[in-house]
């Protein structure tokens, strides 16, 4: 069963409030083998000109996994988790954003598109990430792709 | 750290290499990302999904390509930021991470990445742009 794109389009999505907390960002950065100080040393964040420690470029993925029900728009649109790979990933930065502060994530079904004649398909979530006074923070792309092996191209 | 005035088309960033993909990578990945997704942590729901055991998620190799960006440069100084992941990374699996500049535009500079694991497999590719004004 393919997505319906309108539909997706349409699902209702709740605007995510994230506390950039000091602590997720230093187990991120130990998870990641982060080994530059400036990501999990007030310190040397300070000393390299942060007003605290910076969130990496990728970790807006991970506020955006704060939200308690972050995957049900797989359910929602009957999506298989057997079936689904991110495909892709992207992020547009617009300003640094630091620990002990509060960011708001807007995320909304962007596209649905097929490829190989309907065998592969794409789902594109698009997240605007802003400070609570709309100030834009950085722009986040997830493409989920969903194969239907009992399509053969 | 490079000085963002050195940076011309040819470019190599030093590479960055990582450490062989554990399933404790894996289980401290999971709880630092949020990302709990049971495929990359639970041998008995991979299998069952039909994968031979779990596999590294895709936003650990792109955290990973991140740190050689934030080792090159001013982390300030990334403006855009992409990856396709194109193949599954296995357990056990040696990521390497490199880029290469291939385009100085307006005071952006293109980098192409990828992430190649230990039998030659590129298991993603991506690029970044770089304010190098």
């Amino acid at each position: 069963m393919h997505i319906d794109p309108e539909k997706a389009k349409a699902l209702p999505f709740r605007p995510i409030e994230a506390a950039v907390e000091r602590g997720r960002l230093r187990f991120f950065a130990k998870a990641i083998g982060q080994d530059d100080p400036i990501y999990s040393d007030v310190d040397a964040a300070r000393q390299a000109g942060h007003p605290d420690l910076p969130v990496p470029p990728t970790f807006f993925f991970s506020l955006e996994l704060e939200a308690p029900d972050a995957f049900s728009f797989l359910a929602d649109l009957n999506i298989n988790l057997g079936r689904i790979l991110h495909g892709e990933q992207s992020f547009t930065y617009h300003s640094l954003a630091y620990a002990g502060e509060t960011l708001i994530l807007k995320p909304r079904i962007s596209d649905v598109y097929t490829k190989k004649g309907g065998a592969l398909e794409f789902l594109v979530k698009h997240t605007e990430i802003t400070r609570p006074n709309g100030e834009p923070v950085a722009d986040a792309e997830f493409s989920l792709a969903i194969s239907h092996s009992e399509v053969t191209a | 750290m490079t000085t963002t005035t050195d940076i011309a088309v040819g470019t190599q960033l030093p590479p960055l290499r990582i450490e062989p993909i554990s399933r404790a990578t894996l289980a401290l990945f999971a709880g630092a990302s949020g990302d709990h997704m049971p495929i990359h942590i639970d041998s008995d729901a991979a299998k069952k999904f039909g994968y031979d055991d779990v596999f590294a998620h895709g936003m650990l190799s792109m955290a990973y390509l991140g740190r050689l960006l934030t080792n090159w440069v001013p982390q300030d100084k990334i403006k855009t930021y992409r990856a396709r992941f194109t193949a599954v990374t296995p357990l056990h699996a040696e990521p390497t991470c490199t880029g290469r500049v291939t385009a100085v535009d307006d005071g952006l500079a293109t980098v192409e990445l990828t992430v190649t694991i230990a039998d030659g497999t590129v298991t993603l590719r991506g690029d970044a742009t770089i304010d190098i004004t």
